[in-house]
């Protein structure tokens, strides 16, 4: 639910004009093109779009993550503090405590030789000067926090000793010991069973209510999304195509693009079986010269102006945007 | 369970009392099925379900403990190694990592000719060189990616080559060892129905493995959900998701990802994460996250029994569960 006080308070985050760029053989390749949004405080917003999409370099820019051969231009503001440009130092004191981030593969993004609660109190020792003892202490309450079975035993084993799905857990619980104003998932349940999915969406959804932080949700499943957020946005190859409240999003697509993500998601209602629903060719390689709207050639309703014209995004009644030149819902 | 040895009705393979030991570990324990030509069984299950075990000891990629695999009539783990070399054409794997499962330094022709090598070597040159041209353009490629190298392709591309080395030899048996989860949603049903017409076209039998019910679901004539190595229900298609019984395939059913229930309350998830299998020895391994679980269910192990024609399920209550 979007706060009533939203239009006064600073932004959670907002994003103008962000482009991210990469020099890759003499070429420029342009992975997030002229994208704007803003997520008010205690907002979760999902950004859906399938591999290619622009979506992780975003959340990279935020994060001031970006590759050493990556250029961004625009402007990133959290709680109105500029992103972009801004001194490692500057990035190091908001990063991993007011500002955090999760990622897919939580074995990958643990330090394996360290145990769980070395590695969730040096957070505390290095963000908050607390003593060791004090951290120690708030590590085994933020594996609590997060549901972590066992929670005493847990601090003293490393990360190859737990499941995917208790190291996910682990990873969300170091996001949140600074209390952060902002969670950034980036597929946070890709690399799991759909039980464990269940699971982490659940504990997700409880820990907002909570801790009333502003979530960003990456992912290519708009399945997962939709039951976590307030608002989604759709990218396409760098794009965002569509932004709309989840609940209008859901019940009408107005991309042709939005409709056919959310027709793949594979379902039990669809009686008719045999099968499966998918969308036909590829995203274009991020190095193709840009003309017209990006997803005409595997759109069905694309004429000759999608292919010359690019569609900008226009607002639709219930507070949706998209940029179509012929849209679903109209 | 039926008796061994006796050739049950025009089945290509018949898996008996299969067990697969990790050390003191039982990873699979105890599963028989039959697989009929063209047939496709889905194996669903949680990671640690022994899903992907069981298929590799079918193919005898890894050692098995106990049982048998029928496969034509022959016992594919008494085979002796030149034997088991001539079955293995028709028995082919494609796996979860498509990039990984390529290797790097060959071109995809190079990867697709291989088979052929193996398997045909009197083959000239200008015919194999056809028949990979063929089968790029008959799993949604084009003639000119043999030249090509796997790193120019994207993740669904890999699996289509992945899908186009295994299908080279027109094998009898496809095991799809989660062949679309590493994949994007909206690339998924481009693979899956990639499969659907290669079965048709080539009357190719399939173990499909996945952890999602709505994936196996489009491709699967039967279903077998494994839990810890154990298998927990056997059904057809439409039983088992008209009416699933066992308490772990329905909780599986209730952990589908839906846009379309995103609106309405979510169901409760399944309890704990997968335990270790510290709770072997007697009684039922699903009894400590079973929201039906008694006192007796940790007493004996249960069996899988039949609900009725080609439905069983290893549950002691699942004649209670049948009527709720």
């Amino acid at each position: 639910m979007i706060p009533m006080s939203a239009a006064v308070e600073t932004p959670a985050l907002s994003i103008e004009s962000l482009r991210v760029t990469f020099a890759l053989e003499g070429q420029a390749i342009a992975a997030v093109r002229d994208v704007s949004l803003a997520v008010a405080p205690r907002e979760a917003l999902g950004i859906v779009g399938e591999s290619g999409s622009g979506k992780t370099q975003l959340c990279l820019a935020v994060m001031g993550l970006l590759g050493k051969n990556a250029h961004a231009s625009g402007s990133v503001r959290f709680e109105g503090q500029e992103i972009l440009g801004s001194a490692p130092r500057a990035l190091n004191r908001l990063r991993g405590s007011k500002l955090t981030m999760i990622f897919q593969d939580p074995m990958t993004s643990l330090t394996p030789h360290l145990k769980i609660g070395v590695q969730l109190a040096e957070v505390l020792v290095s963000h908050r000067d607390f003593t060791w003892r004090d951290a120690e202490r708030a590590a085994l309450e933020a594996l609590e926090r997060v549901r972590v079975p066992e929670p005493r035993r847990r601090l003293q084993q490393y990360p190859h000793e737990l499941s995917g799905g208790l190291r996910q857990r682990v990873m969300i619980g170091m996001s949140l010991l600074c209390e952060p104003t902002l969670l950034i998932a980036d597929e946070p349940t890709s690399a799991l069973d759909v039980t464990v999915q269940a699971r982490i969406m659940d504990l997700l959804r409880t820990l907002r209510r909570e801790l009333g932080m502003a979530i960003v949700m990456i992912s290519h499943d708009l399945g997962v999304v939709a039951g976590l957020t307030d608002r989604i946005l759709v990218m396409y190859a760098g794009r965002v195509v569509e932004n709309a409240p989840a609940g209008e999003l859901l019940r009408r697509a107005h991309h042709p693009y939005t409709d056919l993500l959310l027709k793949c998601v594979p379902n039990l209602n669809d009686t008719r079986l045999e099968r499966m629903p998918s969308l036909p060719g590829q995203p274009p390689s991020p190095a193709a010269a840009e003309q017209g709207c990006a997803f005409a050639p595997r759109c069905a309703r694309a004429t000759q102006r999608c292919r010359t014209e690019r569609p900008l995004l226009r607002d639709f009644s219930g507070g949706s945007q998209a940029a179509c030149h012929h849209p679903i819902s109209p | 369970m039926p008796p061994p040895d006796l050739p049950v009705s025009g089945a290509l393979l018949e898996v008996r009392g299969l067990g697969v030991d990790f050390g003191a570990y039982a990873a699979v324990t105890n599963v028989s099925f039959d697989l009929r030509p063209g047939e496709t069984l889905g194996l669903v299950g949680e990671s640690g379900s022994g899903k992907s075990t069981l298929a590799r000891a079918i193919l005898r990629l890894i050692p098995a403990a106990r049982g048998r695999v029928l496969w034509q009539g022959i016992d594919l783990l008494a085979c002796d190694a030149a034997s088991l070399r001539r079955q293995r054409r028709d028995l082919q794997i494609v796996f979860q990592d498509p990039l990984a499962s390529l290797n790097p330094r060959l071109t995809v022709g190079a990867t697709l000719a291989e088979p052929l090598k193996i398997f045909e070597p009197t083959l000239r040159a200008p015919v194999r060189r056809a028949r990979i041209e063929d089968m790029l353009e008959r799993v949604g490629l084009s003639r000119d990616m043999a030249g090509r190298y796997p790193h120019e392709f994207s993740g669904g591309q890999c699996q289509r080559i992945g899908i186009a080395r295994a299908m080279m030899l027109r094998p009898k048996l496809l095991i799809c060892d989660e062949p679309v989860s590493s994949l994007d949603v909206s690339i998924q049903g481009q693979i899956v129905n990639l499969l659907l017409d290669l079965q048709q076209e080539f009357g190719t039998a399939m173990l499909f493995i996945s952890h999602n019910l709505a994936v196996v679901r489009h491709i699967s004539h039967r279903v077998l959900v494994l839990y810890l190595g154990r298998a927990f229900e056997l059904a057809s298609r439409e039983v088992l998701f008209a009416a699933p019984v066992h308490p772990y395939t329905r909780a599986l059913l209730a952990a589908v990802p839906d846009p379309t229930r995103a609106l309405s309350p979510t169901p409760q998830p399944l309890g704990e994460e997968l335990p270790a299998a510290d709770l072997g020895s007697g009684g039922c391994v699903f009894r400590n996250r079973c929201a039906y679980a008694q006192p007796a269910c940790a007493l004996r192990v249960p069996e899988l029994e039949p609900v009725s024609a080609g439905h069983a399920v290893a549950c002691h209550r699942w004649r209670e569960l049948v009527y709720s």
